[in-house]
């Protein structure tokens, strides 16, 4: 454990390694077979940055609800969607968690209390808000964890959203999991204010700066935002991510020979790489068990995806109203 | 109003009862029902809980149902609409209020790209029931962004439904299926509607979507007339038959789904079609009813057509020019005349009868 870190026991780390571990092998796995061209979707992968949806989900209950991003499959798996479905979606297959018709970028389950992710910047933030109204007055003490990138911060939509739900008190996370980079763009050519934590105080509610690579930080993070929502002693929280993308904005490859970063840049979080991390703090025993369940699961989720049918073209016109 | 005939209200046991109500009032009296019905229903928007009401509209709802269902907002409409949306696919019955269509504009991204597709894009597995109300301004300086009938953006998008009420008694019918409904629904005000009178039946009852209004029969010319614009081609239709002209005036009522059926069987007999809209003709509804009724598959007649629709211009805000910008009864009625006797284009109507025909406009001060 490093010093200073909030204490996690065997078993929550465990659980955090096994969950860093799942959602990194399962995006490998897409990287692997991606080229050929089984998965009908782009990607766009969080590899580098599974520590922050770890982290924060683990400090969920079941019935909390998350809402991500096209970069959401982290995310997704963190929080408990089915890895069969999200598969299968991938691959266009009728078994999808959106039969098909969402892909990569438009994860949804709805019974592991993942909402739709969405491929325009910033648009699932108000949609998390209104469910955390929603759960606010069903009084049963649900959260929201809103994950959104650093690019979102630039759309007004995320301003006006903080300002609606500290005016409101919704029990919502505001998780930030800034990479640095919005597609290819980088921070110093967009942000004239470099310090987010003090804009989103200035709205009113707290906030802090996080290692994103340091799981078991975010995760007591989380865990102290979240339980005085519950109770609605307090309202919305916000935590800034600090977190690196290792892959290419969107597709399975690396971009360091792109020019627009080098790899010299990858080498800190490389290092501080969460999976490794994690890994080095439990038994080889347990670290076995994980790594094998979680291989066993990744290969039936691609198995699945490969044996499901495609959807009829009846389905075309299906689901276009309720 | 003229007749209201063709469809019974559900749950109004046939008859057409009730009071005289005003558009304005009927609109309150749908949503407080609904209101007490249904738990889940809230109603929310910039001024819905001030002294003024959305010009009383949403009048007795805070005293009704508390600052918990009826509540303002910050002037935030893009988060604002995907809050409804959010509270939507939660369970609760959002009506999102806007005092004018314009400000949709502000919410485009959320009802386009998230509240039209999320039931679709999300494998069926959510849905928005949600209600999004806007007014159209007209007269007194309204002006550029205070006038617009932007129903044909949203129309383009598969997963919404449009509805643009002409009458008191729509009003209602229409927004308790709003409500009802499971999907979102741009529903369209008009300012010079509210002050209208119908007669509205007490108890709450649906009119449903995807149905037009045959609101008077004709057989020289059909007329269909959207929003506030149906209000004015049955003042044309009056204008009309003093030159011994029987115009067919149809309302469409819900312009998402459309109910092109009753158009077609409508100018099929008359053979003649003119679209009113109460907004641009390019890419707007009038296209869009024009092409169905061109491309229906059983043509017993040919059909001539023609459209109207506000000026290709910006609206202006002077009278002098904004009484250029709209269409109005003696010019639907001038037009309408000239597809019936097209050999004879020296007829308009009587300018004193045209006159009276005329709207009573908004007057300020707000």
């Amino acid at each position: 454990m490093p010093d200073g870190a909030p204490c996690a026991d065997g078993e929550a780390l465990e659980r955090l390694y096994k969950k860093l571990y799942l959602t990194r092998r399962f995006e490998e796995v897409v990287a692997a077979i991606y080229s050929s061209d089984k998965i009908k979707s782009p990607v766009h992968l969080s590899i580098g940055q599974e520590a922050v949806a770890v982290g924060i989900c683990d400090a969920l209950r079941g019935d909390d609800v998350v809402s991500g991003t096209y970069r959401g499959h982290a995310a997704y798996l963190a929080k408990g969607g089915d890895a069969k479905a999200m598969m299968a979606e991938l691959f266009g297959k009728d078994s999808g968690c959106a039969r098909g018709k969402g892909g990569s970028m438009h994860l949804v389950d709805i019974a592991h209390g993942v909402l739709g992710s969405s491929a325009v910047v910033g648009s699932t933030v108000p949609i998390a808000m209104g469910y955390a109204f929603a759960l606010k007055r069903e009084g049963r003490g649900r959260v929201v964890a809103a994950f959104f990138g650093d690019g979102a911060t630039e759309e007004g939509v995320l301003w006006e959203s903080l300002n609606f739900s500290a005016l409101h008190k919704l029990p919502i996370l505001f998780v930030c999991e800034n990479n640095g980079y919005a597609i290819h763009e980088p921070i110093e050519k967009r942000w004239a204010v470099r310090d987010l934590i003090a804009k989103v105080r200035a709205f009113g509610l707290p906030a802090s700066r996080i290692d994103g690579s340091d799981v078991v930080a975010i995760r007591a993070a989380a865990v102290s935002a979240v339980a005085p929502m519950r109770t609605r002693a307090q309202g919305p929280s916000f935590i800034e991510c600090i977190t690196y993308r290792w892959r290419e904005h969107v597709g399975p490859n690396a971009d360091f020979d792109a020019g627009y970063r080098s790899r010299a840049e990858l080498e800190p979080w490389a290092a501080a790489d969460a999976v490794a991390r994690i890994r080095g703090m439990i038994t080889p025993a347990a670290c076995q068990a994980i790594e094998s369940e979680v291989e066993r699961q990744v290969g039936d989720a691609v198995s699945f995806a490969e044996q499901s049918p495609v959807p009829a073209s009846s389905e075309l016109k299906t689901h276009v109203f309720a | 109003m003229s007749s209201l005939n063709g469809r019974r209200p559900v749950g109004a046991n046939g008859a057409m009862t009730g009071r005289m109500l005003r558009y304005v009032d009927a609109l309150a009296e749908a949503v407080a029902q609904e209101m007490e019905r249904d738990p889940r229903v809230f109603v929310y928007g910039l001024d819905v809980d001030d002294h003024k009401r959305i010009q009383g509209s949403t009048k007795g709802l805070l005293e009704r149902f508390g600052p918990e269902r009826v509540f303002t907002t910050p002037l935030s409409e893009d988060a604002m609409t995907g809050f409804g949306i959010g509270a939507a696919m939660a369970g609760m019955r959002p009506i999102h209020v806007h005092i004018r269509m314009d400000f949709l504009m502000l919410c485009m991204n959320q009802l386009v790209n998230m509240a039209a597709k999320a039931h679709y894009m999300y494998g069926g597995t959510v849905g928005v029931p949600m209600v999004v109300r806007s007014m159209i301004g007209k007269s007194w300086g309204q002006g550029a962004q205070h006038s617009q009938g932007l129903y044909s953006m949203f129309m383009h998008v598969p997963g919404l439904k449009v509805v643009a009420p002409s009458n008191a008694y729509d009003a209602k019918g229409c927004m308790i299926a709003a409500i009802r409904d499971d999907n979102p629904v741009i529903f369209v005000e008009h300012r010079l509607l509210y002050p209208t009178e119908a007669p509205v039946p007490v108890e709450p009852f649906m009119v449903e979507f995807g149905r037009a209004r045959l609101m008077r029969r004709g057989e020289d010319l059909t007329i269909v007339g959207i929003s506030n614009m149906a209000v004015e081609c049955l003042r044309a239709a009056e204008l009309l038959a003093d030159a011994g002209i029987a115009a067919e005036v149809i309302d469409p009522v819900s312009l998402a789904p459309l109910d092109v059926d009753t158009i077609i069987q409508s100018a099929e007999q008359t053979g003649r079609l003119l679209v009113v809209d109460n907004a641009w003709t390019n890419c707007g509804a009038s296209a869009e009813i024009i092409a169905r009724v061109a491309e229906r598959p059983v043509r017993n007649r040919s059909i001539r057509f023609e459209r109207m629709g506000f000026a290709p211009t910006t609206c202006p805000t002077t009278p002098a020019l904004e009484q250029e910008f709209y269409p109005n009864p003696s010019r639907i009625a001038a037009a309408g005349y000239r597809l019936v006797r097209p050999g004879d284009g020296s007829w308009s109507p009587d300018p004193r009868r045209a006159e009276l025909s005329y709207q009573v406009q908004f007057r300020g001060p707000f």
